[in-house]
């Protein structure tokens, strides 16, 4: 099975899915000339021409909101953040405008849109640039929120965002774009909403998705040869929708549960998780549900010191260990 | 409702006037029953409004009710340009458009009364009216935010290849709106085939133009390169001979363009306004005598012959009878269910036979 980068798998799903539908369009800042800000959209614009991937001015507001507009004429585009952090200055078009047409218009309009780039701390770039507004987004009904954690996942999630009928944002990460993994190179898609056990494991459970499963197979790793401790690790990979059934099934094996986000803790995902487990499978825990954040401030640029503030495996390490002790 | 200064049937019989307009191609080829037909949804337009009023008064209707009573020529005169690929979207004061591009009142008036069989199943309101079957699509509550939307519907047909334009309509307090000027660049940038419309009726809210906003505002395409006009909206018949030069440059040339339409309304910003505080009562007042709209054309269309005064009446009897009609349509009808909340959120909810996604959509 071919090896490759994150990245790469995401242009492929992005060729593939140029490829079979003529409505499918990429538009975003630097994706064509530029071969975009992080090479994800490389060679598409040598291969599809300029009606298929298009260059926007820096206008949030204006290319995303065009994009949803064209969207309810049928057309499928598939828009790059440069960084999910610009959100803001797009909020009225993502979330009154998309999230909230199908339902004003009585169902007689949608919005099959795709909203997709990074949106990840851990590169120094400060507070603007580092937001990840993951739990933000998931507030809204009528969107889907997928945060990928794998070049597996992400090219088969994208695929299926593409495909689908309703607006889908899908957050990648920076960190991530140069990890390796085996995809296959044919036709698969990964539905929405649908968790994947990362590792098996038998004495605690970690929640989490994006980056942070990576950190946690890692710390993973560590826990079982030093400390003879089996963790479990489920990766959402899908914020909404939800596939509770997967985490409640590892919390029913385990009965402890630690929950590992990249997110500020107050009303972030874990939130939601940790309610709906305690709401759900209350007799099956053994210890309070524990959450691991990022620390509760806007990203430092200090290097040394946003390893610290964002989960890291040494964190999630030192937090089982406790949990367990 | 001061029903001696709205009922334009009492007024047939005032001077007969012209308009300057009634020779350009697009008007001069319009039959007689073209004619009544604009007339008549000009008619329609006020009766429908009237009789909300009422009901608003009468606390059926809820929230905010944006009148457009005044206004009629602009959306009427535009939407009767409209061919099977033109395509048409507004703000908030949207009722008017909804009634020009054909929609019936009964589902208009039952929207209002937050009832299943709204033109939005009761889910979107005043502010929300849409027909995407008509091409209408909304309807839309911020200031601005749909002007991206009609963009993209623009630039939706010159993707496909079809020869259409998409009115996009917005109210003179929307062009200081960041995202409006971000759509103008794009529209400019990649020739989409958009009209920007603006209906400039004097006042963002209570604020004045000359209060809110710097320069002629139409004249600002000038900064994108875009063409642009201004026209008396007082006037269809100016209405229509202006903008069907922009469209055919639209549909033809894929030529956006920036119109202002200056008009007039009657009511406050929306009815639950005071509207004492920052115009004269003298000034509507004058705009009601010299300038209304559907007087205006009542009375080109007394000089041309094509109306008279029984069938004034006739067609004013029958949109009161219509807008009765559709109030009590309105009243008999249900109100959604709570059961019906979760319904027309997502596409996959609403057709589970063809969903594929898993896990949970909704959360408690």
């Amino acid at each position: 099975m071919p090896v490759i980068q994150y990245r790469e798998a995401i242009r492929l799903a992005l060729a593939e899915e140029l490829t079979r539908d003529p409505n499918v369009v990429v538009l975003g800042e630097e994706v064509a000339q530029f071969h975009g800000a992080y090479k994800v959209t490389e060679g598409l614009l040598e291969k599809f021409g300029p009606k298929r991937i298009v260059d926007t001015p820096i206008s949030e507001a204006g290319f995303i909101g065009m994009g949803i507009g064209s969207s309810m004429l049928g057309i499928r585009p598939v828009m790059e953040l440069m960084f999910w952090s610009f959100y803001s200055v797009a909020f009225d078009q993502i979330l009154n405008n998309a999230a909230n047409v199908r339902y004003m218009s009585g169902g007689q309009i949608h919005c099959p849109i795709v909203i997709r780039g990074p949106a990840n701390g851990g590169t120094n770039v400060g507070a603007t640039h580092s937001h990840t507004p993951e739990n933000v987004l998931a507030n809204h009904p009528g969107v889907k929120v997928v945060v990928p954690s794998t070049p597996y996942d992400a090219k088969g999630l994208l695929k299926s965002a593409i495909r689908d009928n309703d607006p889908v944002f899908f957050l990648e990460n920076t960190v991530l774009y140069g990890d390796k993994g085996e995809v296959p190179s044919d036709d698969y898609v990964i539905p929405l909403g649908k968790a994947d056990v990362k590792r098996e494991g038998k004495d605690l459970t970690i929640v989490t998705y994006g980056r942070p499963v990576i950190q946690s197979l890692a710390a993973a790793n560590i826990l079982q040869q030093e400390h003879n401790i089996s963790v479990e690790i489920v990766d959402l990979r899908s914020i909404r929708p939800l596939d509770m059934d997967t985490v409640l099934a590892s919390v029913r094996k385990t009965h402890r549960v630690l929950i590992v986000e990249e997110q500020k803790p107050f009303c972030g995902v874990g939130a939601q998780i940790s309610h709906m487990i305690q709401s759900e499978a209350f007799d099956e825990l053994d210890g309070p549900i524990e959450r691991l954040c990022t620390i509760d401030a806007p990203a430092i640029y200090s290097p040394p010191v946003e390893t610290e503030q964002l989960p890291n495996p040494q964190r999630i390490l030192k937090a089982v260990v406790e949990m367990l002790d | 409702m001061s029903k001696k200064t709205s009922d334009t049937a009492s007024q047939s019989d005032t001077a007969t006037v012209k308009s300057g307009h009634a020779g350009a191609p697009v008007n001069s080829s319009l039959s007689t029953d073209q004619k009544v037909g604009l007339y008549r949804l000009m008619v329609r337009i006020r009766r429908f409004e009237e009789r909300s009023l009422r009901a608003y008064q009468a606390k059926k209707i809820g929230g905010f009710l944006h009148l457009y009573i005044g206004q009629e020529a602009v959306a009427v005169g535009c939407c009767s340009l409209m061919g099977k690929n033109d395509h048409v979207i507004t703000a908030y004061r949207d009722h008017g458009h909804a009634i020009a591009v054909g929609m019936e009142l009964n589902p208009l008036m039952a929207e209002l009364y937050g009832k299943i069989t709204g033109c939005s199943k009761g889910k979107g309101g005043s502010m929300h009216f849409f027909d995407p079957s008509r091409n209408y699509w909304g309807g839309h509550g911020i200031v601005g935010g749909q002007v991206p939307l009609g963009t993209g519907l623009a630039y939706g047909l010159k993707y496909k290849g079809l020869k259409g334009a998409c009115m996009t309509f917005m109210g003179d307090g929307a062009v200081n709106q960041g995202a409006v000027h971000e759509a103008y660049n794009l529209a400019a940038l990649w020739s989409l085939p958009v009209i920007f419309v603006i209906e400039n009726n004097g006042y963002s809210m209570g604020t004045s133009q000359a209060r809110s906003s710097a320069g002629e505002l139409a004249k600002r395409a000038e900064g994108y390169g875009m063409a642009w006009g201004t026209c008396d909206g007082h006037d269809l018949y100016e209405v229509r001979s202006v903008m069907a030069k922009f469209l055919e440059e639209a549909r033809n040339n894929c030529k956006p363009a920036v119109v202002e339409i200056r008009t007039y309304r009657y009511r406050g910003h929306s009815v639950a306004d005071p509207d004492n505080t920052y115009r004269a009562k003298a000034e509507i007042e004058d705009y009601r005598k010299t300038k209304d709209p559907i007087e205006v054309f009542q009375n080109i269309l007394l000089g041309e012959k094509v109306l008279d005064a029984a069938l004034i009446e006739k067609i004013d009897t029958e949109a009161r009878a219509e807008s009765d009609l559709s109030a009590d349509f309105a009243e008999a009808s249900p109100f959604p269910t709570a059961a019906d909340l979760q319904k027309d959120v997502y596409w996959e909810a609403d057709n589970p036979s063809q969903r594929k996604s898993e896990g949970r959509l909704f959360f408690n």
